[in-house]
């Protein structure tokens, strides 16, 4: 069985970066992601009408973005319930095409804060076709002992 | 049209319960690529401490989506629904969010904005347990594209 490990408090440092992590999305994961999540918002699986109201392509859920984004804190963290507040903006879309390549987003930590409550602060970059679709991405981690 | 600024601060109770599955946190995982064992193996979860499968720090949103879009399909608020956008997301936990857990939500509508030709309406929400019990608050910034009011 995989042993979950979390890194001490005293064992990080503000700067520090985690990553960075590249998460590839394709046409599939965001079908999938339309499924698990409930939202079948059509900008997000039909091209004919993403493209129709203007959009480059079919987008990634800003939420599938959101949770890839996690995954460098989760992973971070070691059990994902350590990650005890997570916020973002979304400030551009996350085109995918109908190709075999897909799109990669790639994600950053850095830790911007100890908290003398034994928290991190981690600030996320993340970025997809050199762009930065995520704005004040941020998690708070209860670090151990 | 803008939005109605008579819902500032209404409040709408989503009494449904949504019981968080097992396979509902699984296939969620599954969806976002994460192979995180204490959202797939029980016995993994529970050897680290916790009583079943735990949800990713997103899924909330997959129980607070349905109680905010009976909330913004009140036609009173005014919301095109076609002109939308997923401006902010934030999760706060009061506790881990489990397999097993029946929960309901409150939600609030904190406040509506014009910012430039757009508005912003901004959703704070409530996950409970049927006891009252908070588990995770949200706060949810939706965009509304070009609808705020024009002077002149």
């Amino acid at each position: 069985m995989a042993t979950v490990t979390t890194p001490s408090f005293d064992s990080v440092n503000v700067g520090d970066k985690i990553g960075p992590t590249t998460f590839n999305v394709q046409r599939t994961n965001l079908i999938m992601y339309c499924g698990a999540s409930g939202d079948f918002n059509v900008i997000h699986w039909n091209e004919r009408i993403a493209t129709a109201v203007g959009l480059p392509n079919v987008i990634a859920h800003g939420m599938f973005t959101m949770a890839e984004a996690a995954r460098v804190l989760t992973d971070f963290a070691g059990d994902p319930s350590r990650v005890i507040d997570y916020g973002v903006r979304f400030t551009k879309p996350v085109p995918v095409a109908d190709d075999d390549k897909g799109t990669d987003i790639e994600v950053t930590g850095t830790i911007a804060e100890k908290r003398d409550d034994g928290t991190i602060v981690v600030d996320l970059n993340a970025v997809a076709n050199g762009v930065d679709v995520l704005g004040k991405a941020r998690g708070i981690i209860r670090l151990g002992d | 049209m803008a939005i109605n600024r008579d819902f500032i601060g209404r409040t709408f109770d989503f009494e449904v319960p949504y019981q968080v599955g097992r396979e509902k946190v699984r296939e969620f995982a599954t969806a976002i690529g994460d192979n995180n064992p204490l959202f797939h193996d029980l016995a993994a979860a529970q050897a680290a401490g916790h009583r079943d499968l735990l949800a990713p720090p997103t899924f909330p949103f997959v129980i607070t989506y349905r109680a905010m879009i009976g909330a913004m399909g009140d036609p009173e608020l005014n919301l095109n629904y076609a002109m939308v956008v997923h401006g902010e997301q934030k999760f706060t936990y009061t506790r881990p969010l489990y397999a097993g857990d029946e929960v309901i939500v409150d939600s609030v509508v904190a406040d509506i904005a014009a910012v430039g030709r757009n508005e912003l309406l901004t959703m704070e929400q409530h996950v409970k347990t049927l006891d009252g019990e908070l588990i995770v608050t949200t706060r949810n910034v939706t965009v509304s594209r070009g609808t705020a009011p024009q002077e002149g």
